[in-house]
């Protein structure tokens, strides 16, 4: 039978518990830490070489944050034998019909579109979430487009992008999507480079790691 | 106009209840009168409003300056076990007969995933404390709506005695949520 | 021993938590959009439900009536999150895909459910077998269910597609997993009545 209830050994019981429950855990967390953080680091890169040609850096470690339209978009500059080998931009959209997505868009160092993959999204099931290479061909039409002369927007809108049919509204928000990635990239990085290279500067890593 | 988008969303376009399947055990088994679905989704709102304003707290003021972000799961239960008690005593002395009627449902909101999965959602997507307070009132009075609305219909339900006799009970209820989970996705233009 | 099966059996079939018990009805509808995310939401959920099973059968006697189920939430909510950042950590895929719904374990009624109505009130060992019966069970359901949700919504089975074309999405969607579910209660009840009467 249970023990009767006083003041006293209640506030020790429940004590006790929350206090062994703290320290179990504690001790989990320092255990899986280093684990979470690989895996996270992992997902990184791995996302990164599926959409850039091959370098040879550690793009994250050379990280560049804009704040743009209310969240972060993050940019993975990427070299290959000290050259640029373009970038990973991890960009956003608010206006998917789930609510927010995130995808991570490879340009080359011209800006030409190089592959692009889903990060994450709650789109409908077998409707909107097409945006994902591994579910239709949606995101493959981007593939090799130089957003300067290709229009990033839906057909119906006199843009160059062929909508998913009946998500008008997923394809709409990827766009806008990828519209934002190429903007901070060609404002902040390949006009960067630009000017490095007219002032003869030789190492544009410094100003990618602002 | 951000927040008549966070209501419209949370009421509507993704249904607490029939479109994220937060809340479904008192959905299931408290809706079969109206009367007391209503006093059972009044109870959530205020809980689901309080709890997710209360962790909102915690979580900025206490786990993530300790960086103790894993307390995470047993902090917020453990305000909401809290919170519940509490409405449980002020609803014994404030209206008694409610207090009859929602019976053994009132503990059970501490259990209502919907309360402590609010909580964590608002967390995950990042709103201040403004806009959580109405993300989660707005998703306390789309369980409401989800709830009454279930009611009402499993109540004409019952006096229809034509159901298949294999169908009684939780299945017929079953279907009869899904068809309204098909009537709650037609709203699934409206944002945006 | 043949009463420790006898306890798992129950957990599975007479006591079924989905299919008789009604309890865990969220990450049931929720998790089960294909088979695989089924069968990881139903092992978690297993897991958290022996562990806290066995707990509290050791520490029931120590704690006082009044505050028994805080206590029991507490020790619950401890498990759930070793089982989420042990997940985080060595199965992110899974982990990314049941998302909110490994914390909710926490409020899911049926592990709270078994630690007042069975482990509060029996030995350590049957606790653990009445975890492992009633966590069999919900895995069986929650595998069933998105088995049958994947077949028909997308034409495949565990990932594997059979044939092509886009299934019925209207199972995938939230529609379908209450249509799923009321159509394999039903089938649940015609079987289990055969089965008795025999």
């Amino acid at each position: 039978m249970a023990k009767e209830s006083s003041f006293k050994n209640m506030t020790l019981t429940l004590l006790t518990i929350t206090f062994v429950s703290s320290a179990v855990l504690a001790g989990v967390y320092e255990l899986t830490k280093d684990s979470i953080e690989a895996v996270r680091i992992q997902k990184i890169n791995r996302g990164i070489s599926d959409v850039l040609p091959p370098f040879d850096n550690n793009p994250s470690d050379d990280v560049y944050k804009k704040y743009v339209d209310g969240d972060t978009v993050y940019v993975y500059p990427a070299t290959k034998d000290g050259n640029s080998a373009g970038a990973a931009v991890q960009t956003f959209t608010n206006n998917g019909y789930g609510g927010k997505f995130v995808l991570l868009v490879g340009f080359l160092a011209d800006g030409t579109i190089n592959s692009i993959n889903v990060i994450s999204h709650s789109e409908t099931p077998g409707l909107g979430d097409k945006i994902n290479p591994k579910k239709s061909g949606f995101s493959l039409q981007f593939q090799g487009k130089n957003p300067e002369t290709y229009k990033l927007a839906v057909r119906k809108e006199g843009g160059d992008v062929e909508a998913i049919t009946a998500s008008t509204i997923s394809s709409k928000a990827f766009c806008d999507a990828v519209a934002r990635a190429y903007r901070v990239y060609r404002e902040d990085v390949m006009k960067q480079e630009a000017r490095d290279g007219d002032t003869g500067a030789t190492s544009n890593k410094e100003t990618d790691n602002q | 106009m951000e927040y008549i988008l966070i209501i419209i969303a949370a009421v509507f376009v993704n249904n607490v209840v029939l479109a994220q399947f937060l809340g479904i055990c008192p959905f299931l088994g408290v809706s079969g009168k109206v009367s007391t679905s209503a006093g059972m989704g009044g109870a959530v709102i205020f809980v689901l409003t309080l709890a997710a304003i209360v962790t909102y707290l915690i979580q900025h003021f206490i786990l993530i300056p300790l960086q103790i972000e894993y307390m995470q799961t047993i902090s917020f239960i453990l305000v909401i076990a809290a919170l519940v008690q509490m409405v449980e005593i002020i609803l014994k002395k404030a209206s008694p007969s409610l207090y009859q009627a929602l019976g053994i449902f009132l503990p059970l909101i501490t259990t209502n995933c919907a309360v402590l999965g609010i909580a964590i959602l608002s967390i995950q997507k990042d709103y201040n404390l403004a806009q959580t307070a109405v993300f989660a009132l707005a998703n306390g009075v789309g369980f409401a709506l989800a709830l009454i609305l279930f009611a009402g219909l499993r109540e004409q339900l019952d006096l229809t005695s034509n159901v298949p006799k294999q169908m009684k009970g939780y299945p017929i209820a079953l279907i009869v949520a899904g068809l309204l989970a098909m009537a709650f996705m037609g709203f699934g233009g409206i944002v945006k | 021993m043949k009463e420790k099966i006898q306890i798992i059996i129950k957990g599975i079939f007479a006591e079924n938590p989905t299919f008789v018990l009604i309890l865990g009805m969220c990450p049931t509808l929720a998790t089960t959009s294909s088979a695989i995310n089924g069968l990881s939401m139903g092992l978690a959920t297993a897991f958290v439900l022996m562990l806290s099973n066995l707990t509290i059968s050791l520490v029931a006697k120590l704690i006082p009536d009044k505050v028994r189920i805080p206590s029991y939430i507490v020790i619950i909510a401890a498990f759930v999150t070793v089982v989420d950042l042990l997940m985080a950590g060595y199965l992110p895929d899974i982990h990314a895909t049941l998302g909110i719904f490994i914390p909710l374990i926490v409020v899911n009624c049926i592990v709270l459910a078994r630690a007042e109505s069975f482990a509060s009130k029996n030995g350590a060992v049957d606790s653990i077998f009445d975890g492992l019966g009633i966590g069999l069970g919900f895995t069986l359901a929650l595998t069933c269910l998105g088995f049958v949700r994947e077949l028909l919504g997308d034409y495949s089975v565990f990932g594997h597609k059979l044939t092509s074309g886009d299934g019925m999405i209207l199972f995938i969607l939230a529609p379908g997993a209450f249509f799923a579910l009321a159509y394999l209660m039903i089938l649940f009840n015609i079987v289990k009545r055969k089965f008795v009467k025999k």
